[in-house]
């Protein structure tokens, strides 16, 4: 018998993704638990592995985009390993370090796919003609089953938003009649920047934008580093960073100033009481912000070992989609490419982001006399609608204390 | 004195189903009945037996008209009446067995006498002879149903001037048969008797007849139960009924003129009234709406906590199946539940043949709220099975919003159309449209085949007939 093998669903408001790579070939004898290809989507990319062992035929190309639930391979378990392969397949499983195999094993455990919901002829037909995501549509059939009517409105809904959006450009038509000519080319951007640009325009639409600056005199926390730092790496098997520091003093504002970590959800202000903090990573396909979870309560080695993994994680684009969901509040380091002063953009719902920038030594005042210090500036975004301008610079002002007295944290090493 | 969760006062199908699932939900349950027999109108006087008349008379009706057409040849075909009576007591009998059966098997109690609400959680039983229990319960559900509304001038008599309950036990086919009032009940039995021998003349005060029926299907039924025999005078207002000798006059005016119809006997099927009183509610002040309707909230409840009521004894069609339904729903909010009755899909028949079935809104009720509308038509004509049935008379009709294709209402007049309504219900039910029965694969060669093209036709796409 053969099985197929399908896009699973991986997350919500993912529809489709894209074949990155095969890591077999077509004829090739898999193995259950073998990975298959990377499946990469606007918000993650994963591996995908055989569910059952036998004969693979790929029906996908590398760089195809898939939707979910459609066949990319088929599996024929009637066919046994050919006797080259045969030998060669223990060597491969041994190949695969088991620690890392389990993880995903019990992933698959946890998630069962998904099953789509069961929609009526008419519903089914105007869905897929339209290409609409059912799940995004609210039904007002019984028990909130969708009725024709409702993605008939959601059709009409699109095309609204569209007219307005769309006005038409010239620069669409010469799309068009424009042969390449060497002096540009054009590629179809990858799933995560078509999503990270949808995100920002998003949030800069539905949110009320506001920066606030400050600066910070890192010569404290430099010195705490400097002293503490062999018998923290020493301890902890691991380099006592800066991002602790910020993360924790994040933290401590967040508590001076509660409403920075809330949302806004309709009508209503979510006050979030705990503290999921996003540490923005940048890496080669895009930005991507991982979720140091309960920060409040974790050591500055857990923060540091936190983002050293999330890191290793992006750079091999193994990140999980639960890994950059749910946070509560952003921190993105410009500074290390340099940069000494931005405008973070938000990543709603959160309320607020803190853009951490270069350390620079600068003359500052001290005491009245001009002393150079190293200096870095601070930005918090945040959204007006929630959050007044008070608030804000009591919540920088408060980051700002933190790391220029360290005491003022809650130092563990 | 016996103490229960929920006494059930009347034992029709809106009562019989409610002690049914009040039984099932695990609450004491009473069920109290006036009557020797279970069952209410509907089994012994009302549904059942009118359905065992219609199916025999339909049957003599084929063997004496319709068998030859097939190459079937029967000679002498007569009607023996009495067996015919003796079948439907049969199936009546049948029937409230089991009822009766089924109150067993739920553990319901069930009291034969008048039940009075003499107090909130308290219903005195009164038997036949003359003894009284006293029943103390935390709910009670009126159930009283419902009978004939008589006419001021044409007072029943039982024998010369009946309702549908003598109606049903003529031991003979009166020679002239006048039915005063052509709705449901009146154009069942004078279609009963019509096929079994008498003549029978239909006066109607409105200017159609079937009321609350699509009236594109109601005039074509009128057309061919005229063609059975049948005749009809609308928009005839009778003003008396005088009896002589057993015999009846009716004076009736139609366009000004005054009319004399004589009678052997005269059926008068003008409406049902509630049965309101009796039951003791009035008297501890269950308040009662302008047509002496008992008044109930979304949830069944009456003004006074811990009285409930369902079925014709309030508000909405008179109908087993609506009280059914109502009984279900009110037991299952006594058992802390969240009973629902959805009234856009309740359809209405009319057991002639062929049979006119509707649910929803007609084609002029639609037009009357505003709401644009698109109308879907088949006829059985072009429906295979029903030339193979040489039953092709009638038609599928949808009404859906023009904008959303929702189905508003769905309308049938075939032999068959009691069955084939069902799919509309359905669909109806989960808010579907048109195009969704349209997709929906359907049997070949079946009569549903044509509830599928009409729902097409309202797309504009059926697919044996022009569509326009």
């Amino acid at each position: 018998m053969s099985i197929e093998v399908k896009i699973p669903a991986v997350g919500e408001s993912i529809t489709s993704g894209v074949v990155s790579v095969w890591h077999k070939k077509s004829g090739d004898f898999v193995n259950a638990g073998d990975a298959l290809f990377t499946l990469e989507t606007d918000k993650v990319s994963t591996e995908i592995v055989a569910e059952k062992a036998g004969l693979l035929e790929t029906k996908a190309g590398e760089g195809q985009e898939v939707k979910i639930g459609e066949v990319v391979a088929i599996i024929d378990d009637s066919k046994a390993p050919s006797e080259e392969k045969k030998t060669e397949e223990p060597l491969e499983k041994k190949k695969e370090p088991e620690a890392e195999k389990k993880p995903r094993e019990e992933k698959e455990k946890k998630e069962p796919p998904k099953k789509e919901k069961p929609l009526s002829p008419a519903v089914r037909r105007i869905v897929e003609e339209e290409h609409l995501e059912s799940g995004k549509i609210s039904g007002t059939g019984k028990d909130g089953r969708l009725i024709k009517g409702d993605v008939l409105t959601a059709v009409q809904e699109r095309k609204s938003v569209g007219e307005t959006a769309n006005f038409p450009s010239p620069a669409a038509e010469d799309r068009q009649t424009q042969p390449e000519t060497g002096r540009f080319t054009r590629k179809k951007m990858s799933p995560l920047r078509r999503k990270i640009a949808a995100q920002l325009v998003m949030s800069q639409q539905t949110t009320a934008t506001l920066t606030t600056f400050n600066e910070c005199d890192m010569s404290a926390v430099q010195e705490l580093r400097a002293k503490s730092q062999e018998a923290f790496t020493k301890k902890n098997g691991i380099k006592l960073g800066l991002m602790s520091f910020f993360i924790k003093a994040a933290v401590e504002a967040l508590k001076a100033v509660p409403v920075v970590n809330g949302r806004i959800e309709e009508d209503d202000f979510i006050q979030n009481n705990f503290y999921d903090i996003g540490v923005a990573v940048g890496t080669e396909r895009g930005l991507v912000v991982p979720i140091v979870r309960d920060a409040d309560k974790k050591s500055f080695a857990e923060l540091e070992l936190d983002i050293a993994g999330y890191a290793v994680k992006a750079r091999e684009g193994k990140l999980k989609l639960e890994d950059l969901q749910g946070g509560t509040f952003t921190i993105s380091n410009g500074g290390v490419y340099g940069s000494l002063l931005s405008t973070p953009i938000l990543n709603p719902p959160q309320n607020g982001i803190l853009g951490m920038h270069k350390i620079m030594p600068r003359p500052v005042a001290v005491d009245g006399k001009v002393e150079v210090r190293p200096m870095m500036y601070l930005a918090l975004s945040y959204d007006h609608r929630a959050i007044d301008g008070k608030e804000a610079v009591t919540f920088l002002i408060k980051v700002k204390e933190c790391i220029e007295e360290p005491k003022k944290l809650p130092l563990d090493f | 004195m016996e103490k229960f969760d929920v006494v059930i006062i009347g034992s029709g199908p809106g009562g019989y189903i409610a002690a049914i699932r009040s039984g099932q939900l695990g609450l004491k349950t009473a069920l109290v009945e006036k009557e020797k027999e279970l069952g209410g109108t509907c089994l012994n006087i009302g549904c059942i037996p009118s359905k065992a008349l219609l199916t025999s008379s339909d049957h003599f009706m084929f063997a004496k008209k319709e068998a030859a057409k097939h190459g079937i040849v029967i000679d002498g075909v007569h009607v023996d009446l009495g067996k015919m009576q003796q079948r439907k007591d049969k199936v009546v009998k049948t029937f409230t067995g089991g009822v009766r059966a089924l109150m067993k098997t739920n553990k319901v109690t069930t009291f034969e006498g008048l039940g009075t609400i003499t107090a909130p959680g308290k219903v005195s039983v009164k038997s036949s002879d003359g003894q009284t229990q006293e029943l103390e319960t935390k709910n009670i559900v009126i159930a009283t149903g419902s009978a004939a509304v008589e006419l001021p001038f044409a007072k029943f008599d039982g024998k010369t001037i009946v309702s549908s309950t003598e109606a049903l036990c003529f031991t003979e086919p009166p020679k002239k048969l006048l039915v005063i009032g052509a709705g449901a009940i009146g154009l069942e039995l004078g279609s009963v008797w019509n096929r079994l021998g008498s003549e029978v003349t239909m006066l109607e005060f409105l200017p159609r007849i079937a009321v609350g029926f699509d009236l594109e299907l109601s005039n074509l039924l009128q057309r061919l139960l005229t063609a059975q025999g049948i005749i009809f005078h609308l928009e005839t207002k009778v003003s008396a009924v005088k009896i002589d000798n057993g015999r009846a006059t009716a004076t009736a005016t139609k366009d000004g003129k005054e009319m004399k119809f004589d009678a052997d006997k005269v059926l008068v099927s003008v409406g049902r009234r509630p049965f309101s009183e009796g039951v003791g509610a009035e008297k501890i002040g269950v308040e009662l709406d302008e047509k002496r309707r008992i008044k109930v909230d979304k949830h069944f409840r009456t003004n006074i906590e811990g009285i409930y009521a369902i079925g014709d004894v309030i508000a909405g069609p008179m109908l087993a199946h609506k009280a059914e339904d109502e009984g279900i729903a009110c037991v299952e909010i006594i058992a802390g539940k969240s009973g629902h009755v959805n009234y856009d899909a309740i359809a209405g028949i009319i057991y002639t043949n062929p049979e006119l079935a509707g649910v929803g809104l007609t084609e002029d009720q639609a037009k009357d709220k505003g709401i644009d509308v698109r109308i879907g038509r088949f006829p059985f004509r072009a429906n295979s099975r029903a030339l193979c049935n040489e039953d092709v008379d009638g038609m599928v009709k949808f009404v859906a919003d023009a904008k959303t294709d929702r189905i508003l209402g769905a309308h049938i007049l075939q032999h068959a159309a009691s069955e084939l309504i069902a799919e509309a219900v359905s669909v109806i039910e989960f808010g579907g449209s048109s195009e969704d029965i349209g997709r929906t694969c359907h049997s070949h060669p079946t009569l549903s085949e044509a509830v599928r093209e009409a729902a097409l036709n309202v797309e504009k796409r059926a697919l044996h007939i022009m569509n326009r």
